[in-house]
């Protein structure tokens, strides 16, 4: 679902053809995308019901366990709306909105771009991808510098799979249950954060 | 955008209904990983077609990256006192 490259090149060859293949604006500004987007949310809808894995785990596990993508959905929408306070032209909305991706660019970056336009996706498509890039880097000093929950908090949803791997490299496999699980629950919650905040 | 959620939550509801159908659940999965894919592929064309966007580039990547710092600092805070409180054992 989250196969990043494949993802990236899709949107690359879109750039490229978009900068030198000219398109009359007009052709893309249908509501086509609009349907294909409720088909997608379907879709997705449909993979998170089906994915009995997923309740198992999530119902298997203590209490607690929960307190973490509740402490990033907490953590991560403050940050964001403090730094928007820095940025002229933004509103809180629609930093809320950003942040409320959790490192989930692809689908978060979609969903924007049809509730706000394209500017804010790709701002959504940027700073996930940043979430991801820089949990990939800097989870080793995350873990010896800050806490051991912090490879996992800066994860946000991509705890579950993409940086999986480091995570647990670098905070041990102790871990891992809290990060797949954290990672889970934050990439179901993506959709609905998003578009509540944006038209909330 | 109610549409949004209702969709969304229909799919859910379904997908657990039919949570045994491993080819429907399949089949399911790969057509939304090129509804995904198509999508991206037009927010790029319409980046690249966008002159406004190409060239501002380098502020949207600037603010991007800001929001991603505050994102990442608060969710470690946050997760901090968390982890004091109620992970201490571990």
């Amino acid at each position: 679902m989250k196969n990043s490259l494949i993802i990236l090149m899709f949107f690359v060859i879109g750039i490229v053809s978009g900068l030198f293949v000219p398109i009359p604006r007009s052709n893309l500004e249908t509501n086509l995308s609009l349907y294909v987007l409720y088909v997608l949310m379907f879709l997705v809808g449909v993979t998170i019901g089906s994915d009995t894995a997923a309740w198992k785990m999530i119902k298997s596990v203590r209490g607690k366990i929960f307190l973490v993508p509740l402490s990033i959905i907490i953590g991560t929408l403050t940050g964001v709306g403090l730094v928007s306070i820095g940025i002229h032209g933004m509103s809180l909305k629609e930093s809320l909105a950003v942040g409320a991706g959790f490192g989930y660019y692809s689908l978060s970056s979609i969903l924007i771009t049809e509730i706000s336009g394209e500017t804010l996706g790709i701002i959504a498509l940027l700073s996930n991808i940043f979430r991801e890039i820089i949990t990939l880097v800097a989870s080793p000093l995350f873990a010896a510098y800050c806490h051991k929950l912090a490879p996992i908090a800066s994860g946000g949803a991509t705890s579950m799979d993409t940086t999986l791997p480091i995570i647990v490299k670098t905070i041990g496999k102790n871990y891992a249950i809290i990060s797949i699980v954290s990672g889970t629950i934050l990439t179901i919650l993506v959709p609905f954060i998003v578009t509540f905040i944006l038209k909330a | 955008m109610i549409v949004i959620l209702v969709v969304l939550t229909a799919g859910i509801i379904l997908g657990f209904l039919m949570r045994n159908h491993e080819r429907m659940i399949r089949t399911a999965d790969r057509i939304m990983n090129g509804t995904i894919y198509l999508l991206l592929f037009l927010l790029g064309l319409s980046v690249g077609a966008n002159e406004t966007i190409i060239s501002n580039i380098h502020t949207i990547g600037v603010r991007a990256l800001v929001l991603t710092v505050g994102a990442i600092v608060g969710s470690v805070i946050v997760s901090y006192i968390v982890s004091r409180l109620f992970f201490r054992d571990m």
